[in-house]
């Protein structure tokens, strides 16, 4: 499955917060490679650098030190506007909470995302791709919470993204509907071809994956790689 | 409850941009009612001093002649407290330095003791020995405008006699605390003044020992005015009475008197439509922060705070930010009540202006805005009280959307999707968008009221001065002349044209109702001095007939076609019905206008005149001066020039401060607005706006969703502004109209025009500047929150 050249190259990066006296590691040197159309979940403790790893990934953030390269991108030394460039042309985010506009229906939502996008998939498609094709004119406030998570994620493939990052995307869902958001991933994976990091607690979320990674207190601690991907309706909550 | 207090603090350090923007406008109310209700008492308190320690007489009258036994009758009129008798007359005078011909009016001071009326009040210098021929005391604001100091010389063409006279001392009195010639309006200080001479010394000059000319009178407490008018026209008619008249009639008196009106018109409304929208913006901030802070609200009460607690809590922010603005506002209002009774007292000629920062005035201030801000912040503290704890604790429910109307109706499909949350956010919350857009629409109305002051101001100078008196010299008779006075005064050099006309005293009657005032008789085509209508331009004079102002017939109840009657006060001292033939639309004084030779005919004293306005020629007004003073019977020189200059230069000056204040009121009105709408705006869309930059959108692009909601309410507020405005001028020319000006009612495109400027431009401006605060947005931050 690797490729000659990865498409994000992480090497050493650090990431400090300042909050006056107190300096605060949240990454202390972490080096990382994704390859194009991997799906890595990534786990570890409460506060070990998970999010801010994703971040950094995703262009929301800059490290303190180190090198991040997606592609030919330098996203530890871009600019904001690079940085919005770079994820308005490559990068679908879903977060826990769904942050989703209430005053547009699930297509607009949609429509919102493909709007800015140079070849976006029809809104319509994104949300038939998440199972949702029967939703389309509602309004968020009359959809459930997954229901309203997978519309975050048409929302995400709308652009027709590289590389979705998703931090805890279930979190805040029971097993059936984290289920189904997960199989809705794992299709996107296996049929746009799209790079998939996935930040979870759910340890056996891991299983999904082609590569498991561990952080622990601001570094990766180990990394698995899995012979097998099961399904989403195997894994047990 | 310190805890609470702390939270108070914190809440409005962090809110600090709003608070300013509302403490701004409530300091801006509370500064303009405390400005112009310290100086509309001032003056009226200035005025009814002066009144009293220097006797204002209530009643005035003035004749050809009658022997000074007649004052004793006078005095025992019944209603009658106290009368003085004087002599008076217009002369030309001939002031060092000074080219052009000035004149005054010379007046009696008794040789006995201190004058019984209208007193003296002296600034500098002395007042005149008794009997002494050559001494005067000049009046301030010709004094000044002359820089003239005792112990002065000018001259005087009294009766005709060539006089050289003494200034002794410079001072006013009540009836001069603004001078203007008799019948005119318009003051020009540089070339007429009084001068107040001894009785004796006055008396001989215009051959009027034991004999007076005019007549002061006092009433006693109670007494009415109507009685004694009348008797005195009863005593004086004989005596060639011109028709006594009260303090109503007064120019001074009126000028004062509509000034102090005006400024108690500003004091209500002004402050009215400032409080108001600092009021709605007080509403609005606190009803979102107690709609953010629902889980706070039921913390508080779950821990055993009582509703007393939380309701004061949130009152206590509003009151805080009311507080602040109005200390600066009661200080910057007593300020601004003593610079404007400092421009007052350059106009208004009162010993000296009474300013009082009183403190009650700034005290009912503070009650108000405070009551104002309770008011406006019930609804969110009611809310915060009524939260069931438990209820509280849960988040709101979200908020529900529909397709707007304007989708519905099938437009949707031409708005993108950030097109669509603008309009469903103002569908939403319709009476926020509908008060912000109101609160643009004051800015724009205070902008255009500004505006219109400085546009009708000059709209009025210049219909005054350049379409009716035309003339540069209006030449008065000190009696009426036989018309071949006119044809001499054609003759002098330098003159090339002149128009006679015939002014006479006169009764105008309809049924009960009468108003005094000078007929005016002018030839028909005349091109010096028309009778102009503001909206028609101008009007014929009739063969028969009169043309009034509209105001006046207003009064008199006629309209054209009625019949009015003509009760002459001088001359033969006829009467006659004229039909009124048109009614004008005029803006300075009121005037009943006729044919001179019509007027003539029907007054039956032969074929006079008054007077005449002359055209010069350029540059000549000195040499023609010179000549009118050797010509016995010329009284009165006006220049119309020198008056005009001198009204702008008064208007200049008391415009100056109210354009500017209430253009500044209008930026601080619309920065308010749009600050606040902005700060709300990003706070309520902070999640959506951070989702929209995650997914990519360019700050500037999540910027111009942002805003989109303020612009459609900014260009909505602009024409209720436009209406408004409209509305607030026709409302300034309705409570500033009185019988000596009105305003015209113009309101151009351009006027509407510069006002959408400032308040577009204010808006544009505070909306680039929230362009930071979304780059400044920590996307990771926000989102990492539960919704
Ligand atoms: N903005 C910030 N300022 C200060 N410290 C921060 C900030 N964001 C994160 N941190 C700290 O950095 C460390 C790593 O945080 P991060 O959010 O990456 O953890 P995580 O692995 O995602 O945890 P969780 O599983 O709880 O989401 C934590 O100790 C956190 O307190
Ligand atoms: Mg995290």
């Amino acid at each position: 499955m690797p490729a000659t050249s990865p498409a994000f190259e992480a090497v050493g990066i650090t990431k400090v917060y300042r909050m006056g006296e107190v300096e605060v590691h949240a990454l202390r040197g972490v080096s990382l490679r994704i390859w194009d159309g991997e799906f890595v979940v990534i786990l570890g403790p409460s506060g070990s650098g998970k999010s801010t790893l994703l971040n950094v990934l995703g262009g929301l953030d800059a490290p303190s030190a180190g090198v991040v390269r997606y592609r030919d991108h330098d996203l530890a030394r871009a600019d904001d506007r690079a940085l919005t460039a770079y994820r308005r042309e490559h990068v679908g985010f879903v977060f826990q909470f769904y942050n989703l506009v209430p005053s547009l229906t699930a297509r607009e939502n949609v429509a919102l995302a493909a709007e800015i996008a140079t070849d976006p998939l029809p809104a319509e498609e994104a949300l038939g791709r998440v199972g949702l094709s029967e939703r389309l004119d509602h309004f968020p406030s009359q959809l459930s919470g997954g229901e309203q998570q997978r519309v975050a994620i048409a929302r995400a493939i709308a652009k027709r993204p590289d590389v979705l990052l998703c931090d805890e995307p279930t979190g805040a869902l029971d097993a059936a509907t984290g289920r189904s958001v997960l199989e809705v991933l794992d299709r996107v994976n296996r049929e746009l071809g799209t790079t998939v990091a996935v930040i979870t607690h759910n340890a056996s979320i891991g299983g999904m994956a082609d590569r498991v990674v561990r952080m622990a207190d601001g570094r990766i601690a180990a990394e698995i790689r899995n012979e097998r991907r099961v399904s989403a309706g195997e894994i047990s909550w | 409850m310190r805890a609470l207090t702390r939270k108070l603090s914190r809440e409005i350090l962090r809110t600090r941009g709003q608070g300013i923007a509302i403490a701004a406008l409530v300091a801006c109310a509370v500064a303009t009612f405390v400005g112009a209700v310290t100086t509309w008492r001032a003056l009226q308190r200035t005025r009814d001093v002066l009144y009293e320690t220097h006797r204002f007489p209530h009643v005035f009258a003035e004749l050809v002649r009658a022997p000074e036994a007649l004052a004793s009758r006078l005095a025992a009129l019944p209603g009658v407290a106290a009368v003085e008798t004087r002599v008076m007359t217009e002369a030309l005078v001939d002031i060092p330095g000074l080219p052009d011909p000035a004149s005054a009016l010379l007046r009696s001071v008794p040789d006995e003791g201190e004058p019984r009326l209208d007193r003296l009040h002296l600034r500098e210098g002395r007042s005149v020995s008794p009997g002494a021929a050559d001494e005067v005391v000049m009046s301030e604001g010709f004094a000044k405008a002359n820089r003239i100091r005792p112990g002065d010389r000018i001259s005087a063409v009294i009766d005709g006699r060539w006089k050289v006279l003494r200034v002794v001392g410079v001072g006013g009195s009540p009836e001069h605390v603004f001078t203007v010639r008799p019948g005119g309006i318009l003051n020009d200080d540089l070339h007429y003044g009084v001068l107040w001479m001894s009785r004796r010394a006055l008396a001989a000059a215009l051959d009027l020992t034991g004999a007076f000319n005019a007549v002061g009178v006092r009433l006693a407490p109670g007494a009415r005015e109507e009685p004694v008018i009348a008797g005195i026209d009863r005593m004086l008619a004989p005596w060639g009475g011109r028709g006594a008249y009260g303090r109503d009639l007064q120019t001074s008196h009126r000028l004062v008197t509509d000034e102090i009106g005006q400024m108690k018109v500003m004091a209500t409304t002004i402050p009215v439509v400032i409080l108001g929208v600092a009021a709605f913006l007080l509403a609005l901030v606190l009803s979102r922060l107690v709609a953010t802070q629902r889980m706070q609200v039921g913390t508080l009460k779950a821990l055993g705070y009582g509703d007393g607690a939380v309701g004061g809590h949130y009152a206590a922010m509003a009151l805080v930010l009311v507080a602040a603005g109005t200390a600066v506002g009661v200080a910057g209002g007593y300020w601004l009540g003593s610079s404007l009774s400092g421009m007052y007292a350059r106009y208004y000629r009162f010993p000296a202006i009474l300013y009082e920062a009183e403190p009650a005035v700034g005290l009912a201030a503070a009650i108000l805005a405070a009551a104002v801000a309770l008011v406006a912040v019930a609804g969110a503290v009611r809310r915060a009280v009524r939260l069931a704890p438990a209820e509280a604790m849960r988040p709101e429910a979200p908020p529900t959307f529909h397709p707007s109307w304007l989708e519905r109706a099938g437009l949707g499909r031409l708005l993108s999707p950030a097109g669509r949350m603008v309009l469903r956010d103002l569908g939403r919350r319709p009476t926020r968008a509908a008060l912000s857009a109101l609160g643009i629409g004051a800015a724009v109305a205070c902008t255009m009221v500004a505006a219109f002051t400085r546009d009708a101001s000059s709209t009025l100078v210049d219909h005054e001065f350049g379409r009716v008196a035309r003339e540069d010299l209006a030449v008065h008779f000190t009696q009426a002349l036989h018309a071949g006075a006119a044809r001499e005064l054609r003759s002098l050099p330098g003159v090339w044209d002149v128009e006679p006309f015939r002014a006479i005293p006169a009764s105008v009657e309809s049924g009960h109702r009468r108003h005094r005032i000078a007929v005016l008789g002018l030839d028909p085509g005349g091109r010096l001095h028309r009778v102009v209508d503001a909206r028609r331009g101008g009007v014929e004079i009739p063969p028969a007939g009169v043309v009034v102002s509209r105001r006046l017939a207003g009064k008199l109840q006629v309209g054209p076609g009625d019949p009015i009657r003509l009760v002459f006060q001088d001359g033969a001292r006829r009467s006659a019905e004229v039909p009124v033939v048109a009614l004008v639309d005029d803006l300075v004084g009121l005037q009943v206008v006729m044919d001179r030779e019509a007027l003539n005919r029907i007054a039956g004293d032969g074929s006079l005149v008054s007077g005449a306005y002359l055209a010069i020629e350029p540059g000549a007004s000195g040499d023609v001066g010179k000549l009118l003073r050797r010509m016995p019977r010329v009284g009165g020189v006006a220049l119309a020039d020198a008056t005009r200059s001198s009204v702008e230069r008064m208007m200049e000056d008391s415009l100056l401060w109210f354009t500017g204040i209430l253009t500044l009121f209008a930026v601080l009105i619309s920065v308010g607005v749009v600050y606040n709408g902005a700060r709300m705006a990003l706070a309520e869309r902070e999640r959506e706006l951070a989702t929209l930059r995650v997914i990519g959108f360019t700050v500037g692009e999540s910027w111009r969703i942002a805003v989109g909601e303020l612009a459609v309410q900014v260009v909505a507020g602009l024409p209720v502004g436009w209406l408004a405005g409209w509305g607030f001028v026709e409302l300034t020319v309705w409570a500033t109209s009185s019988d000596l000006m009105r305003l015209p009612a113009v309101v151009t495109l351009a006027n509407a025009g510069r006002a959408t400027a400032v308040v577009v431009v204010a808006a544009v401006v505070v909306a680039l500047w929230s362009r930071r605060w979304l780059s400044r947005l920590d996307l990771v931050s926000v989102l990492k929150a539960k919704e």
